[in-house]
């Protein structure tokens, strides 16, 4: 990404410092641009944030929230693990092949998927054992919630993470297949050379390509944006759990809303899956189509501002502590929120027209992709940290990591608006410097690249305090408890958890999940396992 | 799946496998008649495959005693295969037409 | 090693041992799976001019037929076999088994046959939308049938040892591999008329 944000601030000059490895001139090439861009998209989700936010934060503190002694499926998690880790090998591979990795796209839409390079072979196939890892790991999670409470843990004393994680595994488990099934049909049509995405008398180079024709590219698009919204939602529902336990346990005072959470996120769920054509208004459909994918696509928004808020109102009258799980929790918020809000206009198939396809959809995306998923695992490591190893995390070299994510995280997302507003085109090896109408907005690119350098050196403080933080010896005894939290993980579980079983004591739950300053009680919070 | 039931599951197994013999030679010899259209043809093997269906899953599969989660769960599941199913064509009828 | 409950006891809350629900949820992102292909199959034939676009479909009937036959046999058999156990006859279930696992296997030699015989033809995936669509969703299928035939072959073979020392738990075991292979045997019991008779 830092190098594709060079070729975009300063077209056609050579890369510094590591210009030799990309070419004999240390040009990015457009079509080096096109691959790197399909990859970034590819490996940050599936084997970036859905590996750390289900398979890491989901296989982790799951059982220990929800009192189990492990997983439902030991075994079956671990074969979970090793298909990502032999997906993402492959992915990794494509890099080095002749014609080098994917390029159309994270979508990979057909014809162009179909006709280019072995890269794109690579990616189906490796897109194959990820799905299967996500499949593998999604059931477990379900399992685990359904039947592994102890006695007390009914189903609204469920910390929200737990809930945010059921229905995140719904997802995965009813939307992955059909782009599996996609993945299938697309590998025929390029190895086999059928004709399912391929429609007839497509010309290429002058040339009518040789296959049998009868096929169509939207029935790709269909297949590919089925999982591909609920994908989004995978995205951040994790997310959004995490910022819910760090502000509970940070305000000292319960969740504000807690049921209308729960039923704004299974609702959420179950919308996710009826929206998915709001990604292809421009492909040529209907009044009635179009009608019925804007008016869920609005609906689908009520949930998600109504978990907003309640997490907002949830801080009224609190007693805030500003540690920095918090701060990236309080930033998470109006981060999530631009992104929400900028994804209204492109909900509605008349203002979509205009700002489809530019930067636009970009800023909006990243803003709840980047500072939305991203803070909320920010926020989770930093909070779960002392658990896993029985230290906390260097808090001023966290606040520093925070104030300057957040600073060139807006540098760097903000200003997309702003060209996508003028009309400049997504996926453009030199950021729109060709086209007349970008001309005024052209000076942004260099403000975001480096905005984007910035944010990637911000990173350095975190990386040194988690390095740091593993290795120093711990100075005193491990504290079971350092943030005086409610919720089961914290009080019956030493910090790290027994290794087989994760609890030294016998589990029933009395209470709810997060009530802090319950009036007459000893202490600022009661947690669950206490009577 | 208790044990006292079984008794009755083990009479209904073997009459089920000699339905489903018998449906498929029906869906067979059907897909030899003239209907007239295509269409009539269409119900006519859909409805016998879905009986067939049927028999598999709510007696070998024991889902016509099942608990309700899994009922939910398979609910849930046929709303959204459903939706995959037809949206497609659904969309393909409902076409910007160019005048 | 830890015990995780309800691993062969049904937890009374939801009326469930955790295997059965784990595979279910399996079972829903197969039906997902295969509803992604039948959805693709129901576009292209819509989409299509004319059906089959060569116009005749070049399928053995009477050899699928038997096919059809073959797996509702092997279907009662895997449940027969399940009832064994139930009844403590473990020489009923190897008996039973037995025979789903060679009804596995001359399902496999008839498929086989069926395709060696078009390729002999001339007719392969690229042949045409038609052939496309029937040579993965039954290739897809028959894929599903050989892992199927793994893993009923290792609990009637190598996994037999369970049914010693924990044979509630390998009855379990049998009912969900059943389960898995009733839906092998529904997929095909949708997928024959579709592309064969229809």
């Amino acid at each position: 990404m830092m190098i594709m944000r060079w070729q975009l601030a300063y077209p056609d000059t050579p890369v510094p410092i590591i210009g030799a490895l990309l070419s004999e001139d240390k040009l990015l090439s457009p079509d080096m641009y096109n691959a790197f861009g399909a990859m970034h998209g590819t490996i940050m989700i599936f084997l970036g944030v859905v590996p750390i936010l289900v398979g890491a934060f989901g296989n982790y503190v799951v059982p220990l929230q929800v009192g189990a002694p492990d997983m439902a499926f030991p075994k079956l998690n671990m074969a979970s693990y090793w298909a990502y880790f032999v997906g993402g090998v492959i992915m990794f591979a494509s890099f080095f092949i002749e014609g080098g990795p994917a390029a159309s796209g994270w979508t990979m839409y057909p014809p162009l998927s179909v006709i280019a390079e072995n890269g794109e072979t690579v990616w189906l196939l490796a897109m194959v054992f990820i799905i299967s890892s996500s499949l593998l790991g999604s059931m477990n999670i379900i399992v685990t919630i359904v039947q592994l409470r102890p006695e007390g843990l009914t189903w609204m004393r469920l910390p929200f993470f737990v809930w945010a994680q059921l229905v995140t595994s719904f997802l995965l488990v009813l939307a992955f297949p059909p782009l599996e099934a996609a993945a299938v049909l697309q590998l025929m049509d390029r190895i086999a050379d059928t004709s399912f995405f391929m429609p007839s008398g497509l010309i290429v180079g002058g040339e009518q390509v040789d296959v049998a024709g009868g096929g169509s590219p939207l029935l790709w698009q269909h297949l590919f944006w089925f999982l591909a919204h609920p994908e989004v939602y995978v995205l951040i529902l994790p997310g959004m759990g995490i910022v819910a336990e760090v502000v509970a346990n940070n305000t000292r005072k319960p969740l504000w809303g807690y049921k209308a959470l729960v039923y704004s996120v299974v609702f959420l769920g179950f919308m996710s899956f009826i929206v998915w054509a709001h990604h292809m208004f421009l492909t040529g459909m209907g009044q009635a189509m179009s009608a019925f994918f804007q008016t869920t696509t609005m609906i689908i928004s009520i949930p998600s501002v109504i978990i907003l808020s309640a997490l907002l109102i949830s801080l009224w009258g609190g007693s805030i502590r500003f540690n920095t799980p918090m701060l990236f929790a309080l930033g998470w918020m109006p981060m999530f929120g631009i992104g929400g809000l900028t994804g209204l206009p492109l909900g509605l198939a008349p203002t979509d027209i205009p700002l489809h396809d530019t930067y636009y959809v970009i800023g909006h995306f990243h803003y709840v992709v980047a500072p939305g998923s991203l803070f909320a695992i920010f926020a989770g490591i930093y909070y779960w940290f002392p658990k896993i190893t029985g230290k906390k995390m260097n808090e001023m070299l966290g606040k520093i990591h925070f104030f300057f994510s957040f600073i060139f995280m807006n540098g760097v997302f903000m200003p997309m608006f702003i060209q996508g507003l003028a009309g400049v085109s997504r996926r453009l090896a030199d950021g729109g410097a060709s086209y007349a109408h970008a001309q005024d907005v052209l000076q942004w690119n260099e403000v975001m690249s480096y905005s984007a350098w910035f944010l990637g050196l911000a990173q350095i403080p975190f990386i040194i305090n988690f390095i740091m933080t593993i290795i120093q010896k711990r100075k005193t005894e491990a504290v079971r408890n350092p943030w005086k939290a409610t919720t089961i993980e914290w009080n019956a579980a030493p910090s790290p958890p027994i290794a087989h079983g994760n609890f030294d004591r016998e589990l029933t739950v009395y209470r709810g999940p997060c009530e802090y300053s319950v009036p007459g009680a000893d202490k600022d919070y009661s947690p669950q396992t206490e009577k | 799946m208790s044990t006292h039931n079984l008794e009755q599951h083990k009479s209904v197994y073997l009459k089920v496998l000699l339905a489903l013999f018998v449906f498929t030679v029906v869906t067979v010899a059907a897909s030899y008649f003239d209907f007239g259209s295509m269409a009539i043809a269409i119900i006519v093997g859909l409805t016998i495959a879905f009986i067939k269906g049927f028999l598999v899953a709510g007696n070998f599969m024991h889902l016509l005693d099942e608990v309700k989660p899994i009922y939910w769960l398979l609910m849930l599941t046929i709303v959204f295969f459903l939706v995959l199913f037809f949206m497609p064509m659904l969309w393909e009828m409902n076409l910007v037409t160019v005048k | 090693m830890i015990e995780i409950p309800y691993n062969v006891k049904p937890r009374e809350e939801t009326g469930l041992y955790n295997a059965k629900l784990g595979i279910w949820l399996f079972l829903a992102s197969e039906i997902m799976l295969f509803g992604g292909l039948f959805s693709a199959y129901i576009l292209l034939r819509v989409g299509s001019p004319v059906w089959p676009p060569s116009g005749e479909t070049h399928l053995n009937i009477p050899l699928a037929t038997l096919n059809t036959f073959n797996l509702i046999l092997s279907s009662w058999t895997i449940v027969k076999s399940w009832v064994a156990l139930k009844e403590n006859d473990i020489k009923g279930f190897k008996m039973f088994m037995g025979i789903t696992l060679l009804c596995s296997i001359l399902f496999l030699i008839i498929k086989y046959f069926e395709y060696t015989a078009k390729f002999h033809h001339g007719i392969f995936p690229s042949t045409d939308n038609f052939f496309g669509i029937y040579f993965t969703l039954t290739g897809l299928h028959g894929l599903h049938v050989i892992g199927g035939l793994i893993v009923n072959y290792y609990l009637w073979g190598p996994g037999i040892k369970m049914w010693d020392t924990e044979p509630e738990r390998f009855t379990n075991r049998i009912e969900v591999a059943g389960l898995y292979w009733h839906f092998v045997d529904l997929v095909w019991i949708f997928l024959f008329p579709t592309l064969y008779l229809l």
